[in-house]
This record gives structure tokens, sequence and C-alpha cells, in this order.
């Protein structure tokens, strides 16, 4: 149980109504939410509604509706979020309609979807949100009952007063609840007193979903509206030069062909503004199709550009300068460049006792270097976005990640104020990161101004595959120095990235080992990057957890064996101060995944591979049970262990880890954007493979470490282990080891 | 442009289109159908899938001059109150994440099983294999279309 303080977060209470202390009146897109229910579920809709606070409205009926503060892009936080206020609110779950929140910093706190930390961030505010609310609907019967409030109780919507034997529903209260004071401090619940959250509850949207419901930026529609589709140039390095649109002015269904530049000059960057293609030409038409043709005829000629260095405001407000060389890359430039700076020390980021020394007076020596490509995010949902200008306010449709975060640049680019920019988050299509970065919102925003219509911008499969925020290619070279007695010795990480390095200094084995030194470089590069499923860690899990697997066995050692007796180092006497990881629960994880995959009691015929990682501020470990077939490898079954703390919505839990882990299968063996010239070497998914159902894992088991411990992320964790798991498992398989990624490219058998 | 009519779900429907029109953007921009998902454009990704007949087709690449007089069943007219056995597997497994390449792993999924209504594992991998789903609920679609044969 914890008491908190509702000073905190306050401002999420602010009524948007005017009508506060009385029924409000239903707005229009409240209606427009309501049209896919059955004639049933509306005829139970309430005929007045009771604001609470900026989440809740409770009906005369007992009817709540809750609005999902995040963007939805598949993690399902519009089903787990509602479930932090509902449990708090003692609801009755059946009578809950999840609305989604529109962008609104003031009422919704930062409304984001990246880094895992959805609920982690939202687990104490939703639920004081519905404690507080509690608390109000029990005060209100308090004083209409003319009893003390610590006498009434609540469960599932019905308020109690047991002495007096009455009762009343939510509804009935919900009108005086509104002229009720918020607390100054509410009670939060024990664990083990949850009645919704731990428990499953199936998706608010999966009715919709099945039946194939507009629901994605992509589906967006408003009479009037006009589609636009852009050019961006054909290769990293190059701008706009000049376009020629008179053939395709002409061509049926064209309005009007059109140049914008995304940022002002001037126009300090934020984190979140990466754009490749700032110069692009949009052509704007009545039909999908018809700019589809048209797009074809363009004729634009391009240029290279310059060399140039820019400024960018990161998310906690440093600055960081940022070069960008002139001139068209290759994958094959790349190598050479990387291995170049891999060859010279890097930059030390990390030194625990003398390794260097250790290293030169080692019995052996062992080093490895892993690599692995650029990716493509490959969003089900290409990029798109609605968008209307009109004078200085504009209101758009998005599938955006962290809408926050691109208000500035609309306001700069549109010279718009920022309180007169409306955003509507639609469901995503996938996000995986690539939606952190908004520049297609400013594009839609600038081509609907310049045309004076609504547009709604579409992204072909071609552009958005081609259009950079890609997961940057890594290479990091580990090395081990052990004695004459095979006891490790000494760690040495050195790794690096173009355009960024991967490493995480504090990390495990970092607090394991008294001698350690990790080193970084990097490489500028004019393709852009951007996060991608738990960036950074998605490389170095699979490099590292392939390494200890190495050397695990030059030792003699049982993998996991070797790992827990890292982590009983760390956690008893750990070196160095700022190691970034808890090894007791990072222990836990193995152990159960130990436990539970039945590990030691191998079935001849499968090869297993395990993998453990640390990040999110959540631990995960795999086992990987894999099989050739005529030369094919097939994942049989992954069991995996997890350790987020409370897990809020069980089964939702296990479909995301199953997804991350399938997602990791499918990037280790097949994952893989090159580059020539400046040129992307694919651009559809007939050169991009994903991995389809016949290569997913067979059979997939996931186990949480049970505990009380407050959620952290969940959406990333499982992700980068698996890449581990998948190498170590096809070393059991084929005898080679896997230092480079894609494992299987466009191949189908191995070798 | 030329005018073509078409029978979508059982109703009938005139557009007046290019030829070379996919069936896919004829549903979507012409008749409001948002169900059908454009994921691709050159038919590796499922996400378009409907009914030509009774067999499953990618309305990408499907000029709507070539539809005729066949019938087109998309999601939205799969079953009247979306009750197919099939959406109801899908919602017992709740196998949605992001949920857009969904749909066309439904419509793949329900001529598949009219066509083979008992399937082997490898069957379903074979007959699936056109559809992609980005967030891997690979294990719940076939889980989902293991229960749909049972129950239908």
């Amino acid at each position: 149980m914890s008491i908190i303080k509702t000073k905190y977060g306050r401002r999420s209470f602010l009524k948007s109504s005017a009508l506060a202390g009385g029924g409000m009146v239903l707005g229009f897109s409240w209606l427009a939410s309501c049209q896919n229910r059955t004639e049933e579920e509306i005829l139970a809709m309430p005929k007045e509604w009771f604001e609470i606070n900026s989440y809740l409205k409770i009906g005369e009926n007992g009817v709540v509706s809750i609005y999902a503060p995040n963007p939805e892009f598949g993690q399902n936080v519009r089903t787990s979020m509602p479930m932090l206020i509902a449990e708090e609110l003692d609801l009755d779950w059946k009578k809950v309609i999840v609305e989604q929140a529109p962008y609104h910093a003031e009422k919704f706190g930062f409304q984001l979807t990246g880094g895992s930390r959805g609920i982690m961030s939202r687990w104490e505010p939703l639920r004081m949100v519905g404690a507080s609310a509690r608390h109000m609907l029990r005060e209100a019967a308090a004083q209409a009952w003319q009893v003390p409030v610590t006498e009434i109780t609540t469960e599932k919507g019905v308020l109690y007063h047991q002495a007096s034997g009455r009762s009343a529903g939510y509804g009935e209260m919900a009108s005086a609840a509104t002229s009720i004071p918020v607390p100054e401090e509410v009670t939060l619940k024990k664990v083990e007193d949850f009645r919704i959250i731990g428990k499953s509850h199936k998706n608010v949207d999966g009715k919709d979903i099945v039946t194939g419901k507009p629901m994605f930026g992509m589906d967006y529609h408003e009479e009037g509206m006009l589609i636009a589709m852009i050019e961006h140039p054909p290769a990293f390095g190059m701008t706009l030069k000049s376009v020629d649109d008179t053939a395709v002015k002409a061509m049926p269904g064209i309005q009007d062909v059109v140049t914008i530049k995304s940022y002002k000059e001037g126009f300090e960057k934020g984190g979140f503004d990466t754009n490749a293609f700032p110069e692009l030409v949009a052509i704007v038409g009545n039909s999908t199709w018809e700019v589809m043709q048209a797009k074809k005829q363009l004729q634009v000629e391009w240029e290279p550009f310059a060399a140039y260095t820019e400024t960018v405001r990161g998310f906690r407000g440093d600055v960081t300068t940022k070069n960008v060389p002139g001139g068209l890359e290759s994958s094959e430039g790349h190598k050479a460049q990387m291995d170049a700076l891999a060859a010279k020390p890097g930059k030390v980021v990390r030194k625990d006792g003398n390794p260097e020394a250790v290293f030169k007076s080692a019995a052996k020596v062992i080093e490895r270097t892993y690599t692995a490509p650029f990716l493509a995010h490959n969003c089900m949902e290409p990029m798109n976005t609605f968008a209307h200008v009109q004078d200085d306010k504009i209101r758009i449709a998005t599938p955006l990640q962290i809408p926050s975060l691109i208000v500035p640049t609309i306001a700069s680019s549109l010279d718009i104020p920022p309180e007169n920019i409306e955003m509507e988050m639609t469901r995503m299509g996938g996000g995986f990161g690539r939606r952190a970065y908004g520049h297609y919102i400013v594009e839609a925003a600038l081509i609907s101004k310049q045309v004076n219509a609504p547009v709604k911008l579409v992204y072909t499969r071609e552009d958005d595959m081609t259009n950079g925020i890609y997961r940057p290619t890594y290479q990091a070279t580990y090395r081990a120095a052990l004695d004459e007695n095979n006891n490790l010795i000494a760690f040495h990480v050195k790794a690096g990235g173009i355009p960024e390095s991967p490493l995480f200094a504090n990390r495990f084995p970092a607090g394991a080992l008294d001698n350690y030194l990790a080193e970084e470089w990097s490489v500028d590069s004019n393709i852009t990057i951007g996060a991608f499923r738990a960036p950074r860690s998605n490389f170095m899990a699979g490099a590292e957890q392939s390494f200890l697997d190495e050397i695990a066995e030059e030792m003699g050692k049982d993998p996991i064996e070797f790992r827990l007796e890292l982590l009983k180092r760390a956690q008893d006497n750990p070196v160095g101060e700022t190691n970034d990881y808890d090894a007791e629960r990072y222990a836990g994880v193995l152990q159960l995944v130990r436990e539970k995959s039945g590990w030691g009691q191998n079935d001849a015929s499968l090869h297993r591979g395990v993998s453990a990682y640390f990040c999110h501020n959540s631990y995960a470990a795999h086992v990987l049970d894999l099989t050739v077939e005529n030369g094919k490898p097939v994942v049989q079954k992954v069991t995996c262990a997890i350790d987020c703390g409370i897990v809020v919505n069980p089964d939702a839990a296990v479909n995301m880890a199953e997804g991350g882990i399938t997602d990791g299968i499918g990037n280790a063996f097949y994952g893989e954007m090159t580059f020539k010239d400046g040129v992307p070497r694919k651009n559809n998914f007939h050169q991009y493979r994903m991995i389809r159902m016949g290569e997913a894992p067979k059979e997939i088991e996931v186990h949480f470490v049970q505990n009380e411990i407050d959620p952290t992320g969940l959406g990333e964790p499982p992700f980068p282990p698996v890449f581990g798991a998948v190498a170590n498992a096809l070393y059991k398989a084929t005898g080679k080891r896997q230092y480079h990624q894609p494992f299987l490219g466009e191949k189908t058998v191995l070798g | 442009m030329a005018i073509f009519n078409l029978n979508i779900n059982g109703k009938k429907q005139q557009v007046d289109v290019d030829p070379a029109t996919p069936l896919l953007w004829v549903l979507r921009d012409h008749l409001n159908l948002y169900g059908t998902k454009y994921g691709c454009g050159i038919a590796q990704c499922g996400a378009c899938t409907v009914h030509l007949g009774e067999t499953a087709m990618r309305s990408c690449m499907l000029p709507v001059s070539q539809v005729g007089n066949q019938k087109v069943t998309t999601i939205e007219g799969l079953s009247e109150n979306g009750d197919h056995p099939v959406q109801q597997a899908w919602l017992e497994h709740d196998v949605a994440q992001c949920g857009f390449c969904q749909t066309g792993q439904i419509m793949n999924a329900t001529a598949f099983l009219k066509a083979n209504p008992k399937p082997s594992d490898e069957q379903i991998e074979a007959a699936m294999h056109g559809n992609i789903c980005r967030c891997g609920t690979y294990s719940r679609i076939k889980s989902a279309i293991k229960t749909a044969a049972k129950t239908s």
C-alpha cells in the first residue's frame, strides 16, 4: 500500500468541460467513436455523462468512459492503461468504454509510446486517477447517506454502506461526485488486493480489428480530402535540384505539384527531427492510384549536397553537434571505414583494474568481432498523415509515437502557435521506433498549406523503405583474457557503428570482472538512423551473449552456470559503482529459464542456445531449440523468462513477448539493408526478406518472474537476447560460430 | 476512365475509374471500404487480401477491369456481425498486436479453410506464407486457424 500525494500530476485532474459540476454535452467526436457499436450497446449508453477528471466520465447508468492517454501501436496500452484506472476505481470492466485521448499535454501528460516506458511511467499516475475518483464517489455517498466516508466500501462499480445496508451504483453518485474536491492524497491498493491488474483482459479493440473498422492513420478520411505523395531523392547524400511538373500536372486526377522545405532556416532541430530529405516534391490529386501513376512520370533532377554541421537539442535538453558528410555511401565503404576505426584505440568509456597489463600477461586471449547491418523498420502501415491547415490553425490525424515532440517543428515550419495544433492520435500499424520521427507530419502540413486543402499524405512502401531512420550498422570486438587455469581474468569490448556507437559501458559483464575495458567509436554518415526496438541493445545483446557462450565453452563451463557465476560476483562484490543492472534479478531469469526449459536434460536432436540480457529496466532470458531439416534451420521452441515486475495484463504480455521473439528471429536470420552509391538496395518486400509464418518458432513458452516490483519495460526487453540465442543454437547445430548478421540473409539453407 | 459495375459484399456498386486501377484502391478510395489494407502494392505482404468468388486474391495488383461480374468479398462482408468462426477464433486467441495485417490474414485464412477444412500445421504455414505480420503474431494466427478448423 502506498499513500501518494495527488499534487504530483494534479493538472491531469483538470476537467475538459466548462460544465464542471454538472452533466456534460457529448462532443461529436465522442459520438463518432461509438459508430461501430451495436444498437444494443448504444442503447446502453448513458443519457448524461459526469466528468470526474480529464480521464474519466461516468454515465448516470454506471457506464464509465476512460481515455487511453498514450498512442497505440500494438503494445495494447489501450487495454492495459485503462485497467490501471479501473483497478483503483473498483470498476466493473464490462461497463468500461475506452476512448483514445487526443494529443493534449496538459490533460494527459507525456503521451509517449517508446522506450518500453508506457506502463512504467503511468503506473502510479493512472492508479491515482482511479483512486481519487473512487474517493470522490465515496465522499459523495457519505454525504448523501450522512455516514462517515471511512465506512463506504466499493466493489465492481457499486458503493456500499454495510451498517445501514445501503448501496448505490457509481452512476447514481456521479453527479454529486463532480462537486467533491479532488483529495490531497490517496491510498493505492496493495498488490494482493488487485482484482483487475494481473488478470488477462482481451484487447478492447479486438472486434474492430477483426472486422476491419477504419482505425489507422491510413484509413483516415474526410469529405473533400486530397491524396498527396512525396518524391524524395533516390540516394542519401542528394537533394532536390529542379522539377519539371508539366506532364504530370496534365494527368488525370492531379491537382497540383508542389515543393516543400521541412525546416525553416535557423530552426534548432530536436532529437526526433531526423530527416535525410528535408526538400521534397509532392504530388497532390484526387485518388491514391492517380497520384501513384503521376509519381512514376514526375521528372526531377537531384544533386549531391555538401557536408554540413547542425546542432540538435536532444530529448533531455542536451545539445549535440552532428556532422553530416556529403557523398554517396556504399556498404563496402562502410565496412572498410568500420574496420579502420576498430583497429585503432577507441574512446575509453569505462576501465576497471588494469586490463591492459592483464591481457599482456594472459595465458590465452580470445578475440572475436561481430557485425550487424542497417535495418529498416518496415511497419506494415507505411508512413502517412492527414493534415488540414486553415489560417493559423491545423488539424492533424496521425499515427505517431511521440506527438509532443513534433509540436515545436510544426509550429516553426508553419508559423502556427502550438496551442492551435489539434492532433488526433490514430492507431498505428506498427511503430518499432520508426514512428517516433514525425517528419511526415510536417510534410503533410506543408503540403496542405500550399494547396489550401485537407490532404492525406501517403508513403508508398518504396518511399517508406528508402526514407532512412534505419537501425545503424554496428561492429563490436570482444576480447577475453584467461589464465593458465582457464579463469577469466580480463574482459575488453570495443564497439562502434555508423553513425553511432552501440555500447553500454556499465552493463553486464561490467561489475563482474576486476579488469574490464570498454571503448567506443563512430563514423559520420548521411544515412539517417533512428530508434529501432531496443536501440543499441538489439545489437550488443547478440554480440555479447554469443561471445560469453564461446568463452564459456573455452573454459569448459556450462553457459548458464558461467553467467550465473559472473552475476554472483556482481551481486556479492561488484566492481565499480555505476553498474546499471540488478545482478540478482538478472540471475533470476536465467535460473527460471533453466528450470522451465529443462536445461541439461537435452534431447540430442535439439540444438539449444541460451541468451539473457538486461535493457529498459527489465530482464529477459531465452533458451532456443533448433533443428536442421534439409539444411534449413527450424526453430522448434523458445522458452523465455522475463522479469518486468508486476505484469498488468498477462496474456497480452505473453503476446508481446512472442512477437518480440519472432521479430528477433526474423531479423537475426534475414534482416538487412545495404547501400550502393547512396541508394538503398532494397525497396519492397520482394527484396527485403521478412520472417513468415513457416519460419517462426513452432512453439513459444513465456514465463514471468512473480514479484511485487513496480512494472518495468516489456515491449523491447525480450527482443535483444533472441539474436544471441539464435547464434548459440546455430553453433550447436553446425559447429560454426556466427559472427555476422544476418545469419541467413537471402539463403534458404545453412552453409 | 470507364464505368464498372461491381458486386461487392453482395451489393451492386458502380465506379467510374481508370480501368488499370487496382481493386484495392477502388475499395478504399471510391467505396470507403478501409478494411482492406495497402502494405506493399506488389502482392508480397497479403494485407490487401479479398475473396474473388471463393478464392483469396491480392487486390493491390488486380485491375478493376479484370473483376467482371465475379463476387468480391472484403473483410466488411465476411460476416454480418463480425462473427465468422475465423473472426471468433481470432478474438478467442486475442491474436492482434497492431492489427494492420490481420484483416488480410483473416481473409486468406477463411478462403484456405473453405478449401481445406482440416489442415495440418505444414499446410497452414504454406497457405499463410504470403501474409506478413511485422509484429510477429504468427503463433497466435496459427492457433486461431486451428481453433476455427475445429469449430466450423
